[in-house]
């Protein structure tokens, strides 16, 4: 079995879907995560809040120094993540269509380095 | 004779090298097990003689050398576990093998790596080209070929796309795939998009390669007897298409130098399917081919036959480009000023071929001006020498 990361992504800056088509893709959303814990290849599946609430931490001349606010400014940024566990690239591409039809956005399907051992 | 071994290692390579890949389980490593075998082979078989069955001898010789391997490497894991499976490999069965076959060629042509990089991998695993040879085809430097070989390979190992044959409901969709990457090769060779040479004849020969394999693999899928016939009735004209060093039109070729005997293998092609009747755009494409080869002469060619293929095409796989070419036969049967309403509402500013058409049509009912302003358009976005020639002589010839 291999693990994937399903980062649903949506272009920085873009605005929230309407509340109705909003309350659409949660609920679409939470069927989906149910189909796959029923499955039994669901692993970890979450919202992320804004970018703005990001802190990020920098080795500096010995010290770990704060920064507010995201990592890097990038033209995609991620809403959410879901790590599935199936035998091959397939079987992820498969969860991740799902994904991408429930979220409405474009989905980075990328696998996780093997575990050894 | 080292050139008789060379050819059959070019012919065997893909198979080798897919029945190696299932037991080793990496592509890079059944890669190299079968390289070492033909080194094995070129000093071998020259005093030997060629083994009655040489993929046979190959794969077992890899096998071996793969052994080997893993016994000098036996602290790895992942190596102790693919020589749990070489014990399993005898004599590979000859559906196996077939099966492996298809199994690579559905990796190298996966959607999740990008068609030059499929392009790529199926000539350098299915078709045995060598890295230096892939670039000269792409015009590209051998180091930047083989850093495209090698991260599509590191692509399919670390996010493990799987080595089997589609499942059903995917299958179509699949093949299409498949499809698409012999076709690419086929017409890079056949019109390359750029460079000095017209016909890149090795890339024509490669995919035709690549498509009778295919018909041998898939034989009961229409459309894969649909492309390996489109690509022969096309590839028959290959010796009329270039005059002097240059590019002859369809309707001024010296039909007597179309090949026949590819001519007569795609008819047959072609019969195959009508009987099956699960048209698609590949059988269209090379029905209409098909109709040109019947013709005795330009004037003789059955326009309205190919105007009826192209509604069909136009109804199955609608594009700008094939509404392009629906427009020419239009011209034919009912007259150049329709045609020329068709190209106007089609919307392909960049692809040369729709200026082109255009001057030759405007060529044709005498707006010579219109005509010549439509070739310079065409010339901005056309990048083959070949072509470029082509169309500044037309458009020369206007004034004269």
């Amino acid at each position: 079995m291999k693990q994937y990361l399903l980062s649903i992504c949506y272009p920085a800056g873009s605005s929230q879907p309407a509340p109705e088509a909003l309350h659409q893709i949660m609920s679409d959303v939470m069927a989906l995560r149910k189909e796959m814990q029923s499955a039994g290849v669901w692993v970890f599946s979450g919202g992320l809040c804004a970018p703005d609430s990001a802190t990020v931490l920098r080795h500096s001349n010995g010290d770990i120094v704060l920064t507010d606010g995201p990592f890097t400014e990038s033209k995609e940024q991620i809403g959410g993540i879901t790590i599935v566990q199936v035998p091959d690239l397939d079987a992820a591409l498969f969860w991740a269509r799902k994904t991408a039809r429930a979220t409405t956005t474009p989905v980075e399907v990328r696998p996780f380095v093997e575990q050894s051992g | 004779m080292n050139a008789e071994i060379t050819a059959i290692f070019r012919r065997e390579y893909g198979r080798a090298v897919a029945v190696l890949t299932r037991f080793l389980g990496d592509i890079s490593l059944a890669e190299e097990a079968v390289q070492e075998a033909f080194a094995v082979a070129l000093s071998r078989w020259p005093q030997t003689g060629i083994p009655v069955s040489p993929v046979g001898w190959l794969i077992t010789t890899a096998r071996n050398k793969a052994l080997d391997r893993v016994r000098r490497e036996a602290t790895r894991t992942e190596r102790e576990y693919a020589a749990h499976w070489l014990i399993d490999l005898e004599e590979a069965e000859e559906h196996e093998v077939h099966d492996d076959h298809l199994r690579l060629i559905f990796t190298c042509c996966h959607p999740a790596l990008a068609p030059e990089a499929q392009v790529a991998l199926t000539l350098r695993l299915i078709g045995g080209l060598s890295t230096e040879e892939i670039a000269h085809a792409f015009l590209m430097q051998p180091i930047a070929m083989a850093q495209r070989i090698c991260r599509a390979k590191a692509k399919i190992r670390d996010a493990r796309i799987p080595y089997r044959v589609p499942e059903a409901n995917e299958l179509p969709a699949r093949v299409g795939a498949v499809l698409a990457v012999v076709y690419l090769i086929f017409n890079e060779g056949y019109s390359a998009y750029s460079g000095e040479e017209v016909l890149r004849t090795e890339l024509c020969d490669e995919a035709i390669r690549l498509g009778r394999l295919l018909a041998t693999l898939m034989p009961h899928v229409s459309e894969v007897l649909g492309l390996l016939a489109l690509m022969l009735l096309t590839d028959a004209r290959r010796g009329a298409r270039v005059r002097d060093g240059n590019l002859v039109l369809l309707s001024d070729q010296d039909r007597a130098l179309w090949d026949d005997s590819r001519i007569e293998e795609g008819r047959t092609l072609l019969r195959i399917c009508l009987a099956r009747n699960t048209p698609g755009p590949y059988q269209l494409q090379a029905a209409i081919n098909a109709v040109h080869a019947d013709a005795s002469s330009a004037a003789h060619t059955d326009w309205r036959q190919i105007l009826e293929l192209y509604d069909q095409l136009m109804a199955i796989a609608p594009s700008a480009v094939v509404a392009l070419n629906r427009a020419v036969a239009v011209g034919e049967v009912a007259g150049i000023e329709r045609a020329l309403q068709l190209v106007d509402a089609i919307d392909l500013p960049k692809y040369y071929l729709q200026h082109a058409v255009r001057a030759d049509l405007l060529r044709r009912i005498g707006r010579t001006a219109d005509a010549a302003s439509a070739y310079c358009q065409a010339l901005e976005h056309c990048q083959n020498q070949k072509e470029r020639e082509f169309l500044i002589r037309q458009c020369e010839s206007l004034t004269r």
